[in-house]
């Protein structure tokens, strides 16, 4: 059994392994699947998080990676709407009206997923921004620049995992708003740096639910348990 | 290398491999080809490619999936060979793209949009398919004579990009569905899906800073406001059209949850897709 922690070694390991069993009969019919295996393994990068399987539950299938997504909107959209509570000195006006967009996005988004997921969704989470010094535009901005771009990249990482094209799409529509905004706050920072930290393919970047959270942990109090989310 | 302890794995249980693939010396040097050009983290892609191709369907699914590459590899090459055009006119004096950070942005813009033609080009041919081929004479920027100055005024080079970027985030997000069973090539075009996004937003932010908007008072936002394009010609607007869209899968996004969203706001939360026959419509009139 594969977990989330697996390193690629192990993986490639385990597909080798898996072939060896395989005879040249059943050889055909199987190769489908161990390709995704190797997919998998070299999809998957080496991760931090220790097996959690205690904490609020995500769920499985595609319940899961909407509360995977009500909790990453649950971030933004607090941390957005703490900006607002005490804005940083010398916040332009165009600042404050183009932030409170992304304010209104991000609670619209968190709102959005709470309703389609109903009695399925998690509850709130409880946050901790201590890190923030909501008084610094530099911390401000850094942070919503490290959350658009991991917003971006948790999307981007989370299509692959979506089972229906209804929600497929949903999430498409989502994605390009998020980085729509890191663009934006990227280009706030230091004009022109819309899209750095591409690859030389000039590809955005995705991350795994479990490379998602090794980041915003940081950020979030409650346990969460996400072993059932889908992993291909 | 892992990948080649696999191959010759499989090639102890299968020893015919090396004939579905055009004999051993042949595959691995369209590997080794294909892989020398792209980036280690595609390297799935070409190695599940090349699986597909000794094992995989010949039709069906597959050419589903190269035909959506080859509808985004033709997207990409419009792109290029615009910013191209546009990024030589500047630097030759005639389209006054301000030096610096402007002139900075639309550089590094055309080297993506350069990187996405050469990436989508290897990935269809890893699959089997022949991508399709464009140069620059292929096109005509001016749609016929709609933006007859494109490539002298400065504005409208803007504004022309931004409804290409626009309409480039709008197409991908219309092909998602169709790239469901390939988890792979999914990713990688939600990666660039995201790319055109980051574009479509600075390009935006670069229209708003240059001023001159449609109409008079109208804002220019790095998102997209209802199905308004600050663009001064209905020649666009198929581009904007559906985008006014204020409620997702049957919930209404207008003041949610008891919060106060607009709906400008509302529309601009969600990006909205375009099928492909809307898509081609619109790019149409850049053929020559």
């Amino acid at each position: 059994m594969l977990t989330n922690n697996s390193s690629n070694k192990e993986l490639l390991e385990v597909a080798e392994a898996k072939i060896k069993n395989v005879s040249r009969r059943n050889f055909l019919g199987y190769i489908g699947g161990a390709s995704a295996l190797l997919f998998t393994a070299a999809a998957c990068k080496k991760d931090n998080m220790p097996a959690n399987n205690t904490g609020v539950d995500l769920g499985s299938g595609d319940v899961g990676i909407l509360n995977y997504a009500y909790a990453l909107e649950q971030i933004e959209a607090a941390f957005y709407t703490k900006i607002f509570e005490s804005p940083y000195s010398g916040i332009s006006a165009s600042e404050s009206a183009l932030l409170g967009d992304i304010r209104d996005h991000e609670v619209a988004h968190r709102e959005f997923f709470k309703a389609a997921l109903a009695a399925g969704a998690i509850p709130a989470l409880e946050l901790d921004f201590s890190t923030i010094n909501f008084g610094s535009r530099d911390s401000v901005l850094g942070t919503a620049k490290a959350f658009e771009d991991l917003g971006v990249s948790a999307y981007n990482g989370a299509g692959k995992l979506i089972a229906s094209a209804d929600y497929l799409l949903l999430a498409g529509k989502i994605v390009s708003v998020e980085a729509r905004h890191a663009a934006y706050i990227r280009d706030l920072i230091m004009p022109g740096s819309f899209a750095d930290g591409l690859d030389v393919n000039a590809l955005d970047m995705s991350r795994s639910p479990s490379e998602v959270f090794a980041i915003a942990g940081t950020y979030v109090k409650t346990k969460l348990n996400i072993s059932n989310l889908p992993t291909s | 290398m892992k990948i080649e302890n696999i191959i010759n794995q499989i090639e102890s249980i299968d020893p015919e491999i090396y004939q579905r693939l055009d004999g051993r010396r042949n595959a691995m040097k369209s590997f080794a080809k294909f892989s020398g050009k792209i980036a280690l983290a595609s390297l799935p892609i070409a190695f599940g490619s090349m699986l597909n191709k000794a094992y995989g369907s010949p039709t069906g699914t597959d050419d589903a999936i190269t035909d959506v590459l080859n509808f985004a590899l033709t997207l990409e090459y419009i792109e290029s060979e615009f910013y191209k055009a546009g990024y030589a006119a500047a630097t030759g004096g005639t389209l006054a793209i301000p030096a610096g950070a402007p002139l900075g942005a639309i550089k590094t813009i055309r080297d993506h949009e350069i990187a996405h033609v050469s990436f989508l080009k290897a990935a269809i041919t890893s699959l089997g398919a022949v991508p399709v081929s464009f140069t620059a004479a292929s096109f005509d920027f001016t749609a016929k004579g709609a933006f007859a100055n494109v490539f002298t005024d400065y504005a409208l080079f803007l504004a022309v990009a931004q409804t290409f970027e626009d309409t480039g985030v709008r197409a991908y997000k219309g092909q998602a569905g169709n790239l469901i069973s390939n988890n792979d090539i999914l990713t990688a075009a939600l990666n660039i899906h995201s790319v055109e996004a980051r574009h479509a937003s600075h390009i935006r932010q670069m229209r708003r800073a240059n001023g001159g908007l449609v109409p008079a008072g109208v804002t220019v936002k790095p998102w997209i406001t209802l199905n308004q394009s600050g663009i001064g010609t209905t020649a666009v607007q198929a581009s904007y059209n559906g985008e006014e869209a204020t409620t997702q899968a049957g919930v209404n996004i207008v003041n949610i949850g008891g919060f106060t969203i607009s709906a400008n706001a509302a529309s601009e939360c969600f990006d909205e897709p375009l099928t492909k026959d809307q898509v081609v419509a619109i790019v149409t009139p850049f053929f020559a």
